[in-house]
């Protein structure tokens, strides 16, 4: 479990980061969201240790993260995994090498055993028989999946994800978001996933927490976040037409009326083509 | 200030990398990889600028010594003594802090913009040691070895040279050679290329590490680096010499 307590942090006079407290349990997926400039990777680069907060405290387990000297944090730090934005591959070293260095870093096993341990992990996130590209040879997509055999193939405690999709068209998103989830119930980690996209939080989000201009605006889950009363998360999600609509669709699911007086042939829009052309619907 | 400010970095840089390799055989074949990087990527050029120095300033050397009172010999003593004093640990660690010093500074520098040093030091692992160490280390043992190379081909450039425009013949040439030979300008020659080798490689490393922002500023860094080293060079090259001749 991680947990974080009043965290600050500002460059300059700017404050990004303004008294958060939040606290992401194992074997859930910890999403924080909001717009971009909400501080949401500054937040986490305050928890890994990639910046230093102003104050406050992350607790790993009830140990307190800041005040650790660098070896407890070596320690701390050999039991995170984190997938980065960019995917952050070692570009000289191919698919195998990449996901490999961890292992041959920080384990004595034998090499036979080292790539027992990557090809299993490359099956995992399906790049089975990718082991010989380099990073420029793959899309955007194996990147990521690249990305995330690396971080877990130390079998970490803690799993960081910054941005999984950004850049991704929305079924390879989907795919990294289920893989995400199913590697964070399978392992138990506690795994925290940054993102503005919509579709991950309604799909993977166990534990939501929304960031506005620094501040932690709203807490919660995917079930719960489509009836948030926060204007300003209202604002954020429903900033596309197709969410409203699958909200009122949902209200009329489960309540029998749209709350905000729209009907029907309001929310289905009758100008748009048929999904089957007519002469084939035949 | 700001001058100051990036001193200090500089100075906690070079202290932080002096910490405990998580393992040493990653650090060891990290290495051996730079030293082939740094010395096989750079012996072309150094072959090159040295054959021609040396031949060079045996030809220049020749045109200005007009007299016949001066012996021929005097212009191979002449020859070997530029070489070793200034050209092959001057000239060629000037080059070299644009082949190598560009090269540390954009490699680091794309490593840091692409968060490929976040991902390291997110493993545990402290990037300085195992990053920036190893080039230091590699340039402080590959550089003065290019620097010898260097002074043997530049003064075999001016042999050739020599004996290919009549100007003295190969048995004048190597008579001059062993005429006032000064073992300790070769000590000399390689406490200036000690000296370069560590500059170079770490205030390109500097410049690569701390970089911030995107592909621009990784040009900017390593243009940065190699005029930085150059002017430390120079800068270094008459301290010494002041200090040691």
């Amino acid at each position: 479990m991680i947990a974080i307590k009043n965290i600050k942090k500002g460059f300059g006079d700017r404050i990004v980061i303004n008294d958060v407290d939040a606290t992401f349990e194992p074997g859930k997926c910890n999403l924080i969201i909001g717009a971009s400039g909400s501080g949401k990777t500054v937040l986490m680069k305050c928890m890994v240790g990639l910046l230093v907060p102003d104050s406050g405290d992350i607790l790993y387990d009830g140990n307190e993260f800041i005040s650790m000297n660098n070896e407890e944090r070596k320690d701390i730090r050999k039991q995170i995994g984190m997938l980065f934005q960019g995917s952050a591959l070692f570009d000289s070293l191919n698919v195998e090498k990449n996901v490999m260095f961890p292992l041959n870093m920080f384990t004595n096993d034998s090499h036979k055993k080292k790539l027992d341990r990557v090809n299993e992990v490359l099956e995992r996130v399906q790049l089975k028989g990718a082991n010989k590209k380099f990073p420029a040879e793959l899309s955007g997509g194996m990147k990521k999946r690249v990305g995330i055999a690396r971080a877990i193939v130390l079998n970490p405690k803690y799993l960081f994800c910054d941005e999984p999709n950004s850049g991704l068209d929305p079924q390879t998103s989907i795919v990294i978001d289920k893989l995400i989830q199913e590697l964070t119930k399978e392992y138990k980690t506690t795994t925290i996933v940054n993102t503005h996209d919509m579709n991950s939080v309604m799909e993977i989000g166990d534990h939501i927490v929304y960031m506005h201009q620094g501040k932690k605006e709203w807490e919660g889950n995917n079930k719960e976040i489509i009836f948030s009363k926060n204007e300003r998360l209202n604002e954020f999600i429903f900033a596309s037409e197709f969410l409203r609509d699958a909200k009122d669709m949902r209200m009329l699911e489960e309540t029998g009326k749209i709350p905000n007086e729209r009907d029907m042939e309001e929310i289905v829009d009758k100008d748009a083509p048929p999904l089957i052309p007519p002469d084939q619907s035949k | 200030m700001d001058f100051l400010s990036k001193f200090g970095r500089y100075l906690l840089m070079i202290k932080g990398m002096f910490s405990k390799p998580e393992n040493g055989k990653m650090y060891w074949k990290e290495f051996m990889h730079q030293c082939a990087e740094i010395g096989i990527g750079s012996l072309g050029i150094v072959v090159i600028i040295s054959i021609f120095m040396g031949a060079v300033s045996a030809l220049q050397t020749a045109y200005q010594l007009t007299t016949p009172i001066i012996p021929k010999e005097t212009i191979a003593q002449i020859v070997r003594d530029t070489v070793i004093l200034e050209f092959s640990p001057t000239l060629v660690c000037i080059v070299l802090a644009g082949v190598v010093g560009s090269k540390i500074a954009s490699e680091l520098g794309n490593m840091r913009v692409s968060e490929q040093i976040d991902a390291l030091e997110i493993m545990g692992i402290n990037t300085k040691t195992y990053l920036v160490l190893p080039k230091i280390l590699a340039s402080l043992v590959v550089i003065p070895m290019l620097v010898i190379i260097s002074a043997v081909l530049g003064v075999w450039g001016g042999r050739l040279a020599g004996q290919f425009s009549g100007i003295l013949s190969t048995t004048q040439y190597d008579r001059g050679l062993l005429e006032n030979f000064m073992p300790y300008n070769v000590t000399f020659a390689l406490i200036k290329a000690y000296t370069f080798a560590f500059l170079i490689s770490s205030v390109s490393s500097f410049s690569g590490y701390y970089v911030e922002g995107g592909a621009l500023e990784i040009g900017r860094a390593s243009t940065k680096s190699v005029v930085a080293s150059c002017i430390l060079i120079l800068f270094s090259d008459y301290l010494l010499a002041a200090l040691l001749l």
